[in-house]
């Protein structure tokens, strides 16, 4: 089974718990479920999150937002990353619900 | 000629046909690979290189029971090193903790647990073994390990009418998912077939179950529905199309587009001991015989649903008229339905109180 998920344009498309999406905190330490691996695939040029019974296909900023979560930079943290990389972007508003949605997936912990 | 296929997604590895259950609805082969024609685990360990390689990123390491391989923790440190993620399929037998520790240890990500009635008496007959503690023993287990644990249900006509009783042992092993998989007609199934082919009303009354649990459960566990193709009349997207989507390697290495491919390709089958995965994959006949719409006849050639079924299940074809290029005929618009027709019809009424399976021999 295979989907894609955007980074720079969260839909609402979220999960079964959509409504996680309003607590995500600046102090969470964001850091991938045991069960997921962020991966680069060199085959199809593509950034992958690798689930047991899924691939999912991430575009735009998402590869780049979910290598920052690494457990030790809070949602806070990864917020002044990006703002630093891309000046002007609505990383502020943008990321903490993606973030959001990648924890009612449990793809995040 | 063809043009290049799209790389494969996932690997099913069949590390051994080796099992110590007997489960009358398996998918393997009547005919067996016997432990001495196993790869070795060096040789798996370059399959799943070639496969990485050749853009698998997921393989599902299965059998048969692939704890019964000793290197098991050696081939999953090299899917883990070849950047492919990593799911055991397992009844759970053999599972135990420290056993577990150095393959997570190892990079394994996920356990995939059969299951195969929620009654220890009922399910050891489907298994023709006992098993019930040694899988609760095992869920228990990666569950403390902080692993997400599949349980497996194959449905059939033993235990259709117990979906809930099945749906609860889920919760309270702290499953993350049930695939409650119908029967399909392969291997030990297809000689099983009468045993195991539900009445349809049962089909009806457990997807009425099934919609129940899934709005109580609210996503809390997710219940995966594999569909009955004899009962519903309708063919399955088989593998996502021939060579499309995945491959299997069987233990003696045979690589094969679907897991029950083996019969209808015989010696056409190729095998990693002769030929890198790459030519099996984009170049062999095998993979090349039924890949895309070109080699599809009426009913199929001009069907919509060929986009979405893509002709349904080859094996199948083979299996039932003996000719694989014809349309799966459990498809309603087969001209050879009738044949599942009569037999769905025929499995109407009570069933006996001893089903009677044919368990296969050789396991261990």
């Amino acid at each position: 089974m295979r989907e894609a998920v955007a980074g720079e344009r969260p839909s609402g498309a979220a999960g079964p718990n959509a409504a996680e999406d309003e607590l995500v905190r600046p102090d969470w330490r964001p850091v991938l479920a045991r069960s997921v691996v962020l991966r680069r695939d060199r085959v199809r040029g593509a950034d992958l999150l690798l689930l047991p019974e899924r691939v999912v296909v991430l575009r735009g900023a998402a590869a780049a937002i979910v290598a920052l979560c690494d457990g030790e930079r809070d949602v806070a943290g990864i917020v002044a990353e990006l703002r630093r990389r891309h000046p002007g972007a609505p990383v502020g508003d943008e990321v903490p619900v993606f973030l959001g949605r990648l924890r009612a997936e449990r793809w995040l912990r | 000629m063809s043009v290049a296929p799209e790389p494969p997604w996932a690997l099913l590895a069949e590390l051994t046909h080796g099992c110590p259950l007997r489960c009358a609805y398996c998918s393997n082969p009547v005919k067996l690979n016997s432990r001495s024609e196993e790869l070795t685990g060096d040789e798996w360990g370059d399959v799943l290189r070639q496969a990485a390689d050749l853009g698998v990123v997921q393989t599902h390491l299965s059998g048969g029971e692939p704890l019964l391989r000793r290197d098991l923790r050696d081939i999953v440190a090299a899917a883990d090193a070849a950047g492919i993620h990593t799911q055991l399929v397992t009844s759970g037998v053999g599972l135990h903790e420290a056993r577990l520790a150095g393959l997570v240890d190892a990079g394994l990500r996920s356990v995939q647990l059969s299951v195969q009635h929620a009654d220890p008496a009922r399910a050891d007959l489907i298994a023709g073994a006992r098993a019930t503690g040694a899988k609760e023993r095992a869920a228990r287990l990666v569950r403390e390990a902080g692993l997400p644990l599949g349980l497996n249900a194959v449905l059939h006509r033993a235990n259709l009418d117990a979906l809930d009783a099945l749906v609860e042992l889920g919760l309270d092993w702290g499953a993350d998912r049930i695939e409650l998989a119908n029967t399909q007609f392969y291997g030990w199934a297809l000689r099983n077939r009468d045993a195991l082919l539900p009445d349809p009303d049962q089909v009806d009354r457990a997807r009425g179950t099934l919609e129940r649990w899934r709005a109580r459960l609210g996503g809390r566990m997710e219940l995966v529905w594999v569909a009955p193709d004899y009962v519903d009349a309708t063919a399955k997207p088989c593998m996502g199309g021939w060579g499309a989507v995945s491959l299997t390697v069987a233990p003696d290495g045979t690589v094969l587009p679907c897991p029950a491919a083996a019969e209808l390709l015989g010696a056409d089958a190729p095998n990693v001991r002769d030929r890198p995965l790459d030519w099996i994959w984009r170049e062999s006949p095998a993979f090349t015989r039924y890949r895309g719409e070109g080699w599809m006849r009426e009913p199929c050639r001009s069907c919509e649903l060929r986009t979405v079924d893509f002709g349904g299940c080859r094996c199948q074809a083979h299996a039932l008229t003996g000719d694989a290029a014809r349309t799966d005929p459990a498809c309603h618009r087969s001209p050879d339905h009738g044949v599942v027709r009569a037999l769905v019809e025929a499995a109407r009424g009570p069933a006996p109180d001893h089903p009677g399976y044919a368990y296969r021999e050789g396991g261990t």
